[in-house]
């Protein structure tokens, strides 16, 4: 069972570089999306605590909204808005790339400092949520586009849930499925907002949206 | 000892002969070099019994300054330091003795003997020292007299900035040192360093280590203290960049060393520190190499990777010192002492050869230079080997130091985390680094050396002087000796990483054991490869004998008229690696666009300035000088106010001490 | 010491074998009927045969070029076990040796090409030097691991402890690091997607443009030192599937020989399914290796 869940934790790292060295928007939300049903498949692997809620239903309930509604919505947003396919990000995808390792390795010292409650946990565990909270971070920085950080969004998210699943065996699942849901509710927001924002500038770009700040004041 | 002083006085002597008697021009350039190479062959036989007996070198003698004494001594670690210091002195003298022929009656050549023999007798005088008043009077000395002969060609704009950049630049140095003697001095009450030994509590080692790392990091251009080092360095005559390069840069590090004998048990940062800056060096030294055009600032921004190399050894050293892992520690240090040698032997090789080059042609643009191998074939021989070396390929000796840095990181692979991190850093930048040099190696052989004259500058070009030849040739011999016989002679620096660390000899002798038999492996691998190579020759002989063998052009794709300009260029080889690191290097590009269907003559220039000088120090310089410009009424030109100033600084003094 | 001599044969005898394999199977792919298994051969022994046509602009370092790397290659393969046995020449610290000797490779095979004078080798060579960059430390990261894992530091010692033994704990360690070689290996054998062997095209051209202007026996030298090259890199590869050693030297051989032609398979399918990446993509698909190195050294510092 252990390798089960090691090698899932494996995929979640592989996915994080996978993000960060793709260049299409397209494929960056089919890999939120893998990576979101992987990590929804681990609270049927990882022991659940008694009175917590049933793995089953949990899993299902994230799957479901991060491998299917999300991915629907952003290809959703993708289409109408007519975004460009390229992700541009600052400073190329080697540094990418490079930060993703560097990301990792942070990840990995922070939770050598960490106090486990239950040493049976998976050693993987720890360092690779932080590495995907820091991967989701460093894509809101570092890509141009709004859809693009809803994606980050989406999987600084996956951070902290496979935390959450990993160390509290279930217990948080309640609260988890509560961030879901204001995930779920940005994301839709957000879906709005970039059709809105296209359909008035004809583009997406954040960089941009500084200009309203002088129509603004102007006013 | 006796005979080191001899030498010393030998070298100033000559010296001053030499600028006496400068109205006849062949008698001063022969004067100066016969004394620097008589001095540095003596002082070579010196040292080996200096070496195997250190307790008999002393020489002290008092000293009408106050707190210093004149105080002389050479145990192990001058030794190892000294002998670079006179082998490629006396070998860049002998070189020099040619290459100065070529200004006859433009230059003061005596003078130009003067700063040489005096800068090599005070580098020995640094390396000697054993007080802190001397050692630096010996600095100072050491600093003014290569700025002099930095400014051998001071008529020329560039150069005179050049000259000042590494006035400023060493005296910012010099100033941290003078820091770090007071601490040490205030601490024990004496100014010689017998007095120092010892161990110390609290944070005065720190600073004493950090104002040491500033100090003489600085002198051996560590980054982000190196900007003055790619300005000098290619200014000066090339048998004194050699020196510089190759030797002086390595005061240094000796300097470095030195302290942390006073300075009893280190810290373990201090070993990180070293790694980290080691690491910086080293990539962003190579990486501005690359970049360059001008072959001799290619060699300069090379010396700052090979200290990072060094570095990242001594780092290492420190590092087991401080956890109390012996083998690490030996390995470590060894690589880098191992490395200071070796970079003298090859840099002063490369730089004596690029000197050949720019004698030859008079520029020191690559891109302008090509096919100089037919017309140098012994430079040029030399030169190849010098950039084997540089580039750390077996079997030359670059590769025996970095194997030992890579050997001690690979042995330390699997122990606690911090330092299992520190090993695959330098493992990793070790790669990185010798990627990139053989980038910027390959570049500057081939596109010098190699294929047909560009331009109309290699035209005329011939082999370079006797006394010239000979020299590169010896190196690039040393070069290949100490490559194969690295296991015989390692043991050599048992008794200084004993001095240095403060732990029994024999210890460090067991170690040093430990690692003979892969060397051993490696010189029997070099052997195979020779071996091999020679039966390949043969094969390929015994298959081309009766065969015809035709001589064409280059295949030139079809088009007709192909022309010499039409090869790659060195910005051309470079450009991909530039590009990618375009981050970092920020290579700027001046090409004039080509509007009309029949364009003027288009042109197109790049230009890698140095990153520190232009985001770090420029801006500090600037704002200093906005703040010290409101000053400026102090300094009216009135000599009388200027006397009253003295007046009343004697006053508050008086008032201050009563 | 037989066994020891039989293998440093073999590598040299049948290095050439794998090109047939691979070059059989893209034929099938592309639905041809293929050359014969032992075209590489055929080639070697007709270049062997014939003259020699050197350029006005080349001095000795052109023919330096190919008997140094040849010479390089085939010394490095003292240090590459076989089939779990020990090589013929093993010390610690032997990975960086044979990491140095392929750069020695490297500098004179570049050096030969900038010697021609033309353009494009000198784009080759440029190339060759970016890409080398890149792999170079990938290598040295990857086998970082492996050493840190088997607790050895020579090759003979990280591949004759049964690799395959360290798969159920190490799994995801070992699955990253044989990622990078991987492409690390397709990358130094200038194989698609780095590089495309087939193709004269100057723009396309990495590796084969730099061996432009050799001819004869030196060209014969090039070709055979690739060969090698090539499978002692994929030695590699296939040492990380290699159990302990007990079966007898015999059973070992045959099985890893069967090995090395599947490697030779698989790189064929490789470069019938995937096209060649735009050179700018080049570094970028370095980089990857370099990353899943650096993940999998550190996810060896785990427990």
């Amino acid at each position: 069972m252990t390798m089960w869940v090691d090698f899932i934790i494996v995929a979640v790292l592989l996915l994080d570089l996978m993000m960060l060295s793709s260049s299409r928007i397209r494929n960056c939300i089919q890999i939120a999306a893998v990576q979101g049903t992987l990590v929804g498949l681990m609270p049927l692997f990882v022991e659940s605590h008694p009175g917590a809620l049933s793995p089953v239903v949990a899993s299902f309930f994230s799957i479901f909204l991060k491998g299917v509604v999300f991915p629907w919505l952003l290809f959703r947003a993708l289409r109408e808005a007519n975004i460009r396919k390229e992700v541009e990000p600052i400073g190329g995808y080697p540094l990418s790339l490079l930060m993703g390792v560097v990301m990792f390795a942070m990840g990995f010292w922070l939770s050598k400092r960490l106090l486990y409650p239950d040493p049976f946990v998976p050693a993987l565990g720890a360092p690779v949520s932080f590495a995907t909270f820091f991967t989701g971070v460093f894509l809101i920085i570092s890509r141009m586009k709004a859809i693009t950080q809803v994606i980050g969004y989406l999987i600084l998210e996956n951070g902290i849930y496979l935390f959450g699943a990993v160390f509290l065996g279930g217990q948080s699942l309640l609260v988890e499925l509560a961030i879901l849901l204001d995930i779920f509710a940005a994301v839709f927001v957000m879906g709005i907002t970039i059709f809105h924002i296209n359909r008035e500038f004809d583009h997406i770009d954040t960089q941009k949206l500084s200009e309203l700040k002088d129509i603004i004041t102007s006013k | 000892m006796n005979v080191l002083l001899c030498s010393l006085i030998v070298l100033i002597v000559s010296g001053v002969f030499a600028f006496s008697l400068n109205r006849c021009v062949k008698f001063a350039n022969g004067m100066g070099a016969a004394g620097a190479v008589t001095a540095c062959v003596v002082g070579l036989g010196a040292l080996f019994a200096v070496y195997n007996n250190p307790t008999a070198a002393v020489f002290s003698i008092p000293w009408a300054i106050p707190c210093g004494s004149f105080s002389l001594g050479a145990d192990a670690l001058s030794a190892v330091f000294l002998f670079p210091v006179f082998l490629l002195s006396a070998l860049s003298a002998l070189y020099g003795f040619d290459y100065l022929k070529h200004y006859y009656g433009k230059k003061n050549i005596g003078a130009a003997w003067l700063f040489y023999n005096l800068l090599v007798a005070s580098m020995a005088l640094v390396i000697m020292a054993r007080n802190a008043i001397l050692f630096l009077s010996a600095w100072e000395m050491m600093s003014v007299s290569s700025c002099f002969l930095v400014l051998f060609e001071g008529e020329k704009r560039d150069v005179a900035r050049a000259g000042l950049i590494y006035l400023v630049a060493t005296h910012i140095g010099t100033l941290f040192l003078l820091v770090m003697f007071i601490l040490l001095g205030k601490e024990s009450g004496s100014w010689d360093f017998a007095a120092w030994q010892g161990t110390r509590a609290g944070f005065g080692p720190s600073l004493i280590f950090l104002c040491a790392l500033i100090g003489f990091g600085t002198k051996s251009g560590f980054v982000p203290m190196h900007i003055w080092l790619p300005e000098a360095h290619p200014a000066a005559p090339s048998h004194v960049s050699a020196l510089m390069s190759g030797v002086m840069i390595k005061t240094g590090i000796y300097g470095l060393l030195r302290i942390m004998t006073f300075l009893g048990m280190p810290c373990a940062w201090w070993g990180y520190l070293l790694i980290a800056i080691g690491s910086l060096s080293g990539i962003l030294g190579v990486l501005f190499a690359l970049a360059q055009s001008d072959f001799k600032r290619l060699l300069a921004y090379s010396s700052i990777e090979n200290i990072g190399i060094i570095l990242m050894g001594i780092g290492l050293g420190v590092v087991g010192l401080s956890v109390q892992n012996s083998f690490l520690m030996v390995m470590g240090f060894a690589g880098g002492l191992l490395h200071v040698v070796n970079h003298a032997f090859f840099k002063g090789l490369l730089f004596l050869g690029a000197g050949a080059v720019y004698h030859e042609t008079g520029t020191r643009k690559m891109d302008l230079l090509g096919g100089l191998l037919k017309k140098m074939p012994i430079t040029g021989f030399c030169f190849l080997v010098g950039a084997a070396a540089i580039c750390g390929l077996p079997p030359l000796n670059g590769f025996v130091s970095e194997f030992l840095v890579y050997y001690a990181s690979f042995k330390s692979i699997s122990g606690s985390t911090s330092l299992v991190f520190a090993a695959v850093g330098i493992i990793t930048s070790l790669a990185l680094i010798g990627g990139l040099a053989a980038a910027c190696f390959t570049k500057a052989f081939g596109i010098i050396f190699l294929g047909e004259t560009r331009t109309a500058c290699g035209q005329n070009a011939h082999e370079a002087g006797v006394f010239m030849r000979l020299s590169m040739v010896i190196l690039a011999v040393a070069c290949i000796v100490i490559g194969l016989s690295a296991p015989l002679f390692i043991g050599v620096f048992a008794r200084i990483i004993a001095d240095v660390s403060g732990s029994p000899l024999s210890l460090i002798q067991l170690c040093l054991m430990e690692a003979g038999p892969p060397l051993i492996s490696v010189v029997v691998m070099a052997v195979c490869l020779f071996i091999v190579v020679v039966l390949t020759v043969l094969l390929r002989r015994s298959f081309l004998s009766g065969r015809v063998i035709t001589r064409f052009p280059t295949w030139d794709c079809g088009y007709a008229r192909p022309d010499p300009r039409m090869q790659y260029t060195a910005s051309s080889f470079a450009q991909p690696v530039v590009d990618f690191f375009k981050g970092v290097l920020r290579t700027q590009k001046q090409a004039v666009k080509i509007t009309r269907y029949f364009p003027d003559s288009p042109s197109f220039k790049t230009e890698t300035t140095d990153l520190f000088s232009e985001t770090v120090f420029r801006p500090m310089l600037r704002s200093m000088r906005r703040f010290t410009g409101k000053l400026t009424w102090l300094q009216h030109g009135k000599l009388q106010f200027y006397i009253l100033y003295i007046v009343f600084a004697l006053v508050a003094l008086f008032i201050w001490k009563l | 010491m037989p066994a020891k001599i039989a293998q440093f044969i073999l590598v040299l005898t049948l290095s050439p074998f794998l090109f047939g394999v691979l070059n059989r199977t893209k034929a099938f792919f592309a639905g041809r009927k293929g050359s014969p298994l032992l075209q590489l051969y055929y080639d070697i022994f007709k270049l062997l045969r014939k003259g020699a046509v050197y350029s006005t602009t080349t001095t000795w370092v052109f023919i330096a070029g190919p008997v140094v790397s040849l010479s390089a290659v085939i010394t490095a393969s003292f240090l590459i076990p076989w089939a779990g046995h020990p090589a013929v020449i093993q010390f610690d610290g032997d990975i960086i040796l044979f990491i140095y000797l392929l750069g020695l490779a490297r500098f004179f095979t570049v050096l030969a090409a900038l010697d021609t004078g033309s353009s494009f080798e000198g784009m080759g060579a440029s190339r060759e030097m970016q890409f080398a960059l890149f792999a170079e430390p990938a290598l040295f990261l990857s086998l970082a691991s492996l050493a840190r894992v088997t607790g050895q530091m020579s090759f003979s010692g990280i591949f004759s402890t049964g690799v395959i033994n360290f798969w159920p704990v190490y799994g995801p360690v070992f699955f990253l690091v044989f990622g990078a070689v991987f492409i690390v290996f397709l990358a130094e054998n200038s194989r698609i997607p780095v590089d495309d062997p087939n193709t004269h095209l100057e723009l396309t051209m990495i590796h084969e443009v730099m061996v432009l202007d050799h001819g004869g026996v030196d060209f014969a030298y090039i070709l055979y030192g690739a060969a090698v090259k090539f499978w002692l890199l994929g030695t590699l590869l296939a040492g990380m599937f290699l159990g302990a050693s007990s079966r007898g030297w015999m059973m070992d051989s045959a099985v890893f020989i069967l090995q090395m032609s599947v490697l030779a398979v698989i790189v064929g399918v490789v470069e019938s399914t995937l096209a060649r990446l735009r050179l700018l993509k080049v570094p970028h698909f370095l980089i990857i290796a370099l990353a899943l190195s650096a993940v999998a050294f550190i996810l060896t510092m785990r427990s």
